[in-house]
C-alpha cells in the first residue's frame, strides 16, 4: 500500500462487492425466475446483468431474483426499481438485450421504451 | 468486480464448527454447483455470529434471512428452495422460545436487536480470511488516517479522551498506558496483544481473533505509531488453533498489501507483528508472566512496579493490551473519541463483550453498552433460564471474579458496580447458574482450578489457596466445622493482600463472594449437614417412600453397594451405612418412590 489514496480506491471497489450485506436500498434490478422465466432464459439474463455491472464498475445496484410475476408469455422479465421512481418492467429480455438495458438504463438513465411492457 | 445476486454467510466460529458447519457448507456448495448457481450465489465463511446454541447458522443476503440448527440435508433444501426459487424455508427459521414467533431476519431476534457491536463489528459479517472484506468495511482506514494526518500525541490524546479502559479485566485507562510507554525512556519499544484467554467459559478474544483478526493488527500498528514502536507480538494460546491459523494468514495478507512491514502508506513508518504461541498456562494471562513467556523464560509473574509500560519486554517500554481492547481502537480513531464516550456509563465508556454460558437459553457471544443491567443481558438477550428454573446467580470474571445473586439483577454492569458487589468485570465470561447449583461446590471448582494453575512462585497463592481448597472440600463432604467460614474469610483476605500477582490476589474472590451473598448455604452445609441445591453427594440421604414402593426390586438389583433390601412385592429399605449416594436407584425407580432429603 503506497498511499492512503490507493487504499481508498481499493475500498470503494470492494465495498460494491459487499453491498448485498448492508441492506441498503438503492437501485434494484429484479429478474423474475419462476419456472417459466428460467425456461425462457432468465438465468443467462441474470448472469449477463451481473457481468455487465461488474465490468463497468457500476455502484449502488442490487441484483436479485423473484418468482413468477404472472406474465409468463413475456418472460424473461427484468424489473428496474429506482428509489422515488416508477418501476420499469422489460419483457422478452435475452442476454443481448440485458446488456443493453444495463448500458442504456442503468448507466445513462435512458429507458428503452420499446422493450417495456405496461 | 465480482458481483453476485446473493451472499450466503456460513458461521465458522469454533462453536458452529463443532456442531458441524463444515458439512453444512459443503452440502450447500455442492447443491449450488449442481443447480448451476455458482456464478450467482457466493458462499462466505465468517467468524462467530454469536448465537452459538443455534449453530450451525447461516444468513442469506440481500434479504438477510437467518437459518439455524442446520443439517446438511437442510442446506440442500435451502439451495433448492430459497436460492433457486426464491422461497424462504419457513421450517428452518428461528422461533422465539417465549411466544413461538418466527423471525425471518436476524434483526427481528431479541438476541441481536439489543446488542451494540463495536468490537464485534465485523465478526460474523466478513470472511476473516479475506483482507479485502475487512478493507471494504473501512479496514486500515484508521491506520491510514493516523499515519497521514495525526501526530503520535494526538493519537494518544484521542484514546485518552474516548475513556477506553482495558477489557482484560482490570480496566486500566488505555490512553494513559500508551502515554506512559510513549514517554518512557528506552528503545526499542514494543506492542503486545494479550490473547491468552484463560477463564473457564470465556471465548470473546478467541472469537475476535477468529472472526476479525485484522482489527487487532491494525490497532497494534496504530499504537506502534503512537508510542514509537516498530514491532508487535500477539501472545495466543496453542489451544486456539483456528485463531492462530487465521491470525497467521491475516499477518501474511497484511504484509502482501503493505499494511504491515516497511514504509506503510509511503509515510516511512514501519511496523510488523509476530505470533508467539503459549502453552496454555492460566498464569501467562498475567502481563508480567506473559512477557516472561515471550522472552522464552518460565511463565512466572514478577512484582510491579516497574510496570510493563516502563520496563516490559526485554526491559523495554511495552504496551500490552487485551484483544477486545485492541478491537475497539480503529472505530475510535475513525468516529472520534466523543462518539465512543457517548456510549456507556460515567466511568466506563463503550461496550463490553460477554460470553454467555451455563444455564441460559441463548448461550453465545453478546456485546452490550456498559451500564446494561444483568437482567437485560440474561433475560432479554439470553432468553432466560431453561426448563422454567429459577435464576440463582451470575458468575463474572471466572476464577478471579465473584457471584452476583438475583437481588442485584437490576444493577447496571460496569467496572465499578461489579467491584462493589465483590465480583469483577474480568475479561467477560458470564456464567449463569440456576437453583440446581450449589454455591459451595462452585467455590470448590474455582479453587481447584486456581490450585491447578497457580505457578507456585509465591506462598500465599501456592499454599494459601491449597488450605482454602481443603477447607471447602471438607465442607462439601459434610465435615465442616464451626469457625470454617471465618477461617476462609481470614485466609482469603490474607491471600488477597499478600499474593504476588493478579492471579493470587483475586483467587479467593469466588469463595469470598459466595460467602458474602450465600452465607446461609455454607451454614446449611456445616451446621445442618445439608446441601440445599442437592449437589454435594456426601450430604444427600436417599430414602424410599413406603406408600409408593410396590417392591418390584429393580432398585435392589442395580444398587452397586447392595444397600437396598426387602421382600418381593413389599416396600424396600435403604441401608444408609452401605449407601454410596450414587443415585442409580432413583434413576431406575419407575414409581418415583425414591427421594432425597
Amino acid at each position: 500500500m503506497k498511499s492512503l489514496a490507493e487504499l481508498d480506491k481499493l475500498r470503494e471497489k470492494l465495498q460494491e462487492e459487499m453491498r448485498l450485506r448492508e441492506g441498503k436500498e438503492d437501485v434494484k434490478v429484479v429478474v423474475t425466475m419462476g419456472t417459466c422465466g428460467i425456461a425462457s432464459g432468465a438465468r443467462e439474463v441474470l448472469t449477463a446483468i451481473l457481468e455487465e455491472i461488474g465490468k463497468r464498475g457500476l455502484k449502488g445496484i442490487t441484483v436479485t431474483q423473484t418468482g413468477c410475476a404472472g406474465l409468463c408469455h413475456c418472460e424473461p422479465l427484468v424489473e428496474v426499481e429506482r428509489p422515488g421512481r416508477d418501476k420499469v418492467t422489460y419483457g422478452h429480455v435475452n442476454e443481448k438485450k440485458a446488456r443493453e438495458i444495463v448500458v442504456s438504463h442503468l448507466v445513462n438513465g435512458q429507458i428503452i421504451k420499446e422493450w417495456t411492457i405496461k | 468486480m465480482e458481483l453476485y445476486r446473493a451472499h450466503v454467510l456460513v458461521c465458522a466460529g469454533a462453536g458452529c464448527i463443532s456442531s458441524g458447519c463444515q458439512a453444512v457448507k459443503s452440502a450447500l456448495e455442492e447443491s449450488i454447483d449442481r443447480l448451476g448457481l455458482k456464478r450467482e450465489v457466493k458462499v462466505v465463511e465468517t467468524g462467530c455470529m454469536g448465537p452459538c446454541d443455534l449453530g450451525p447458522v447461516i444468513v442469506v443476503y440481500p434479504e438477510g434471512v437467518f437459518y439455524r440448527q442446520l443439517k446438511p440435508a437442510d442446506a440442500v433444501e435451502i439451495a433448492e428452495e430459497h436460492l433457486l426459487k426464491g422461497r424462504v424455508v419457513e421450517r428452518l427459521l428461528y422461533k422465539a422460545p417465549e411466544d413461538g414467533k418466527t423471525a425471518v431476519t436476524s434483526d427481528q431476534i431479541d438476541f441481536f436487536k439489543k446488542q451494540t457491536r463495536i468490537a464485534l463489528r465485523n465478526t460474523g459479517i466478513i470472511n476473516p480470511e479475506s483482507v479485502e472484506e475487512y478493507i471494504a468495511r473501512d479496514g486500515y482506514r484508521a491506520l491510514g488516517k493516523v499515519l497521514t494526518s495525526m501526530t503520535p500525541e494526538e493519537v494518544i490524546e484521542c484514546i485518552k479522551k474516548s475513556g477506553l479502559r482495558g477489557r482484560g479485566g482490570a480496566g486500566f485507562p488505555t490512553g494513559l498506558k500508551w502515554e506512559f510507554s510513549a514517554k518512557a525512556p528506552g528503545k526499542p519499544k514494543y506492542v503486545v496483544c494479550n490473547a491468552d484467554e484463560g477463564d473457564p467459559g470465556a471465548f470473546m478474544d478467541r472469537s475476535i481473533l477468529e472472526g476479525d483478526p485484522h482489527s487487532v493488527l491494525e490497532a497494534m500498528a496504530i499504537c506502534g505509531y503512537a508510542i514509537g514502536a516498530n514491532q508487535g507480538y500477539v501472545y495466543v494460546r496453542a489451544e486456539y488453533p483456528l485463531a492462530v491459523q487465521r491470525l497467521s494468514l491475516a499477518i501474511e495478507k497484511a504484509r502482501e498489501y503493505g499494511l504491515l512491514g516497511e514504509n506503510i502508506f509511503g509515510t516511512g513508518f514501519s511496523f510488523d507483528v509476530e505470533i508467539r504461541v503459549g502453552a496454555g498456562a492460566f498464569v501467562c494471562g498475567e502481563e508480567t508472566a506473559l512477557l516472561a513467556s515471550i522472552e522464552g523464560r518460565r511463565g512466572e509473574p514478577r512484582p510491579r512496579p516497574p510496570f510493563p509500560a516502563q520496563e516490559g519486554l526485554w526491559g523495554k517500554p511495552t504496551v500490552i493490551n487485551n484483544v477486545e481492547t485492541w478491537a475497539n481502537i480503529p472505530p475510535i480513531i475513525l468516529k472520534g473519541p466523543e462518539w465512543f464516550a457517548s456510549i456507556g456509563t460515567e466511568k466506563s465508556k463503550g461496550t463490553k463483550v460477554f460470553a454467555l454460558a451455563g444455564k441460559v437459553n441463548n448461550t453465545g457471544l453478546v456485546e452490550v453498552p456498559m451500564g446494561t443491567t444483568l437482567r437485560e443481558i440474561i433475560f432479554d438477550i439470553g432468553g432466560g433460564i431453561p426448563g422454567g428454573k429459577q435464576f440463582k446467580a451470575a458468575q463474572t470474571g471466572g476464577p478471579s471474579g465473584g457471584c452476583i445473586p438475583a437481588r442485584y439483577l437490576d444493577v447496571p454492569v460496569d467496572y465499578e458496580s461489579l467491584t462493589q458487589l465483590g465480583a469483577i468485570m474480568g475479561s467477560g465470561g458470564l456464567i449463569i447458574m440456576d437453583e440446581d447449583t450449589c454455591m459451595v461446590d462452585l467455590a470448590r471448582f474455582f479453587l481447584e482450578f486456581v490450585q491447578d494453575e497457580s505457578c507456585g512462585k509465591c506462598s500465599p497463592c501456592r499454599i494459601g489457596t491449597k488450605r482454602m481448597l481443603e477447607i471447602v472440600e471438607r465442607i462439601t463432604r459434610g465435615e465442616g466445622r464451626d469457625g470454617d467460614i471465618e477461617l476462609l474469610e481470614e485466609l482469603g483476605q490474607g491471600i488477597k493482600s499478600s499474593a504476588l500477582c493478579g492471579l493470587g490476589q483475586t483467587a479467593p474472590n469466588p469463595v469470598l463472594s459466595t460467602i458474602r451473598h450465600f452465607r446461609e448455604e455454607y451454614e446449611a452445609h456445616i451446621y445442618h449437614k445439608k446441601c440445599p441445591a442437592g449437589v454435594c453427594r456426601a450430604l444427600m440421604v436417599y430414602a424410599i417412600d413406603e406408600e409408593k414402593c410396590n417392591g418390584c426390586g429393580r432398585c435392589a438389583l442395580v444398587c452397586p453397594a447392595k444397600a437396598i433390601s426387602g421382600e418381593k412385592k413389599k416396600p424396600h429399605r435403604i441401608d444408609l451405612e452401605k449407601c454410596l449416594r450414587c443415585g442409580t436407584c432413583m434413576e431406575k425407580c419407575k414409581f418415583g418412590a425414591i427421594y432425597t432429603i
